[in-house]
């Protein structure tokens, strides 16, 4: 027998699911023209990555270079440089790489729709993805609701107060292992193991939901509310997946400073090495990023999801076991 | 010490959690929005076979169990243990009382057995889905009578008992699915 009768080589996708993808692709770029945002493109190989403790990034080395790259694991940062340079509202389709995800809604190699509106506070964003659902996914409008109180819905524990041994207390009743956390983990592990253990399995039934106003400790590069409080920052979730996470953007170069330094802490405590901060990005933002939102959307879930798929396999030609 | 990444989790793998050997039943892997990234597991103790939960944070590493799978004759019974061969090395194995477990009563000699080891030491014996075993009891069953639902108990030559039809009689030989314990037809001699 030849090697290349056992060698499978066939998409993990149907051709239905091929077909339904580009559609998806069409319907959102005609989504964005109507709307006057210009779609763009910026690199996926770059000299800089993100500082985020969570996130992967991979590396490589060009020939003859010492130095190393990374594969973009979301086109954030290229994009608020254009924003910076005067582009006004962009979009752009593109892929992006994380190490370390792999899964059944997880592929280390994705699809991401990114957009960012000039002038636009999160709410109305929000109110813009939860158009575009309702165009592609042909769903009724989300529900909106506060991260504070989504919590308290699910969990009855008021978050604003409640000490970690609370939380931990919680998630002892409820069943939840957590020998995995140690002493090095901030507070927003627990959070963290209770949204994804209990909240997230119900959310997004039958409509999407969006959620909004995250813990300030989980801002990311979403803005405060004036009192520091609370991040500006939602996240779109349906069918229990999540779909989309979006910020009003922070604009503050000091402010960036200080996050990228806080993420480079945690890093350490975490056994991480540290990650350079983007300078081209950081002399962007001290030129200007003019205020705008902005929102980063799975694009093979939002596949998976429009055609009732219930893996990413199911609508990714060839996913990495098989590429 | 061989581990394994969470990366590397998948139904089937097996692992040593609190110096006991589990085998992975379903891994699913989690990440909220922005937050820490888990691996939540089902998992199943190879001894006890009880299925638990457990949740490690994605990129740890769990250390690997030296479990195998291999094919055993089953030879006699000491009192305390049961003897067990491989027929491809004549390397022998003595397995106690609950690392044969249930499946004792399918046991006949110079069957063939499948057993897991962990670091060589039999962990549990698996009987043959199908044995051929002689029936030394059962009631002469009335031809006609079906108010039992057309069977009658059996007591085989291994001290099992199964349900048969009313038409088998005592010193036929049967053939018994283990795992549903269910008589299968007759073989003929």
């Amino acid at each position: 027998m030849m090697v290349t009768d056992v060698v499978n080589w066939q998409p993990t996708a149907s051709v239905a699911a091929l077909q339904l993808r580009a559609r998806l692709l069409r319907q959102t770029r005609e989504f964005f023209y109507e709307r006057k945002v210009l779609e763009v493109e910026t690199p996926t190989l770059a000299q800089y990555t993100v500082t985020d403790r969570h996130l992967s990034a991979l590396q490589l080395q060009l020939p003859g270079s010492e130095q190393y790259y990374y594969l973009q694991t979301s086109p954030e940062y290229a994009m608020k440089r254009l924003l910076a340079a005067g582009s006004g509202s962009i979009y752009q389709i593109s892929k992006a790489f994380r190490a370390d995800e792999f899964g059944r809604h997880h592929n280390p190699e994705f699809t991401m729709l990114e957009w960012y509106r000039v002038g636009f506070d999160y709410h109305q964003l929000m109110a813009e993805v939860d158009l575009l659902l309702q165009t592609v996914l042909v769903v009724s409008p989300a529900i909106s609701i506060r991260y504070v109180d989504l919590f308290f819905q699910h969990t009855e524990i008021e978050l604003m107060h409640a000490s970690i041994e609370q939380l931990q207390q919680y998630a002892a009743r409820v069943g939840i292992d957590s020998s995995a956390v140690t002493e090095q983990d901030s507070r927003d592990i627990w959070l963290d193991l209770i949204f994804s253990h209990q909240i997230q399995p119900e959310l997004g039934w039958p409509q999407p939901v969006i959620v909004y106003d995250y813990p300030a400790s989980q801002a990311a590069l979403a803005a405060l509310d004036a009192d520091g409080e609370y991040a500006k920052r939602f996240e779109v979730y349906y069918q229990s997946i999540e779909l989309a996470n979006g910020y009003h953007e922070l604009r503050d170069v000091i402010q960036h400073e200080r996050r990228f330094q806080l993420d480079n802490e945690r890093r350490l405590a975490l056994g991480l090495s540290t990650i350079a901060v983007d300078i081209r990005f950081m002399a962007a933002l001290q030129h200007g990023l003019p205020a705008c939102a902005g929102v980063a959307l799975g694009f093979d879930r939002l596949v998976m999801l429009a055609g009732d798929n219930k893996q990413l396999a199911d609508v990714i030609s060839f996913t990495v076991n098989n590429a | 010490m061989a581990t394994y990444n969470t990366n590397e989790f998948k139904s089937g793998l097996k692992i040593i959690i609190d110096n006991e050997p589990y085998s992975i039943v379903e891994n699913e892997f989690v990440k909220p929005g922005k937050g820490q990234a888990f691996n939540r597991v089902k998992i199943r103790q190879l001894k006890s076979g009880r299925v638990i939960e457990k949740t490690y944070k994605s990129g740890e590493s769990v250390e690997a169990a030296d479990v195998m799978e291999k094919d055993v004759q089953y030879l006699y019974r000491d009192g305390e243990f049961w003897h067990f061969m491989d027929l491809t090395n004549y390397d022998q194995y003595a397995a106690a009382s609950e690392v044969v477990g249930d499946g004792h009563i399918w046991l006949k000699e110079q069957d063939m057995c499948i057993m897991t080891l962990w670091n060589d030491a039999p962990l549990s014996v698996a009987p043959p889905n199908f044995v051929e075993l002689k029936i030394i009891e059962t009631d002469p069953g009335l031809r006609g009578d079906t108010s039992s639902g057309g069977s009658k108990p059996a007591t085989l030559e291994t001290g099992a008992i199964v349900r048969i039809p009313l038409f088998v009689q005592q010193d036929e030989v049967i053939k018994v699915d283990t795992r549903s314990g269910e008589y299968v037809s007759r073989v003929k001699a």
